[in-house]
């Protein structure tokens, strides 16, 4: 074919919308998921954590959380008598190997796992100066590792500590709620191998979830709502020490 | 026709002004993902690619279809909402292809008490020992079937007699 001036001017712009095809992709979410039918939400219940680690061992398995970090920890907290505004936390390696026996006597002693809140109205979100951190339509605060600059703004803006900078990749990380995990049907790996079932992930948009009945019928309450960050992660059985 | 003669520096910088900003529209349209802004501030292909991880736990759903057996027994007992992954740890690949991963043995001896050691904080109604005391170091499935582990329940005496009270 003789490639004359004429041609070559209609090549080109066809040329260019097939590029812009090729560079757009295409998102879609898994099989028989749809994102707006979901709203998705946490219940912990304090009152029937044992502390043994389970959940942090399997967030690492399930996540490759590096060493020395956690996307979910454990903390066991020691209020003696009447000391309700000073309790005396610890959480070795985040509760990973479960809890050595304690040195303290008397008081309220009691465990509180601690995660991603994914709250409604992020701080996290709001700082990020890219567009790297997000609340995904179904409502989980998600990270986009290759859109991450690693500037940590987000992991100062968190009231709950729950964000890290991963050392291999050099940006901030945090928990999915097992993002592919839920969109696969399934619960998150902390929820699925919580022996007491302390840990329970509640979809707030399907009324019909029992974890969401609970909620309905039962007084919860989320950490620092001071902060005003609507979060998700909701507490059963909590004590008023808990920051 | 005078009056714009006069103004041709101003054409001038106009022409530069539309290059500049044809320009900048063609960098940021190879620069900004096509996906970003589809669902609000960020690129909407970070959300399938999130979600397309491998998962690690089966769930206790791929377990129940082959081991019906050890379902049964533990769906009797107090371990019956105990996910097998809990213990057994995580057994995606197994349940994808039974044949390429078996699941590796488990110590009894520390598994058991990553639970059930005695502690402060534990609430007080969940099962616990001091275990140095409770056994003097025999290890705990010589009397315990892990799968239904209270001592008496009929399920639990059932499979002792067909399996030994082994694993």
């Amino acid at each position: 074919m003789n490639l004359t001036r004429r041609r070559l001017l209609y090549l080109l712009p066809a040329a260019a919308i097939a590029w812009d095809a090729v560079l757009a992709g295409t998102p879609e979410a898994a099989p028989n998921y749809n994102m707006t039918e979901h709203w998705w939400g946490f219940l912990i219940d304090v009152t029937k954590c044992i502390g043994c680690g389970t959940c942090v061992q399997a967030c690492k398995a399930e996540n490759n959380v590096p060493d020395g970090y956690y996307r979910t920890w454990v903390e066991r907290y020691h209020v003696a008598d009447w000391n309700f505004e000073n309790p005396v936390v610890d959480s070795p390696e985040g509760g990973l190997h479960g809890f050595p026996p304690s040195d303290k006597e008397g008081g309220k002693n009691f465990y509180v796992p601690k995660m991603c809140n994914h709250c409604a109205d992020s701080p996290c979100t709001q700082v990020c100066p890219v567009g790297a951190t997000f609340i995904s339509p179904d409502g989980v605060v998600l990270v986009d590792k290759d859109y991450c600059l690693g500037c940590r703004y987000c992991i100062q803006a968190c009231p709950y500590g729950c964000r890290f900078l991963n050392p291999q990749s050099n940006t901030a990380s945090k928990c999915t709620l097992c993002y592919h995990r839920i969109t696969k049907g399934l619960t998150t790996a902390c929820c699925e191998t919580c022996p007491t079932g302390t840990r329970q992930l509640v979809d707030l948009k399907n009324p019909n979830d029992p974890v969401h009945k609970f909620i309905e019928t039962h007084s919860v309450q989320v950490l620092k709502p001071q902060m005003a960050t609507q979060a998700k992660a909701f507490y059963y059985g909590l004590d008023g020490s808990v920051r | 026709m005078a009056n714009l003669k006069n103004a041709v520096h101003l054409f001038r910088m106009a022409a530069v002004f539309a290059a500049g900003i044809v320009l900048f529209l063609i960098v940021r349209n190879i620069f900004v993902p096509k996906s970003f802004g589809q669902y609000g501030h960020y690129r909407a292909a970070a959300l399938k690619e999130i979600a397309d991880k491998p998962i690690m736990f089966a769930g206790h759903g791929a377990c129940e279809g082959c081991h019906t057996d050890v379902f049964d027994l533990k769906s009797k007992g107090v371990h019956a909402h105990v996910a097998c992954e809990s213990c057994h740890g995580p057994l995606a690949a197994h349940a994808s292809d039974p044949t390429s991963l078996q699941p590796p043995k488990l110590d009894v001896a520390v598994l058991c008490v990553r639970c059930h050691e005695a502690g402060v904080a534990k609430p007080k109604d969940f099962p616990q020992v001091v275990s140095a005391e409770h056994s003097g170091g025999v290890v705990c499935n010589t009397c315990h079937q892990p799968h239904s582990p209270r001592i008496g329940d009929a399920a639990t005496a059932s499979a002792e007699k067909s399996s030994g009270g082994g694993q």
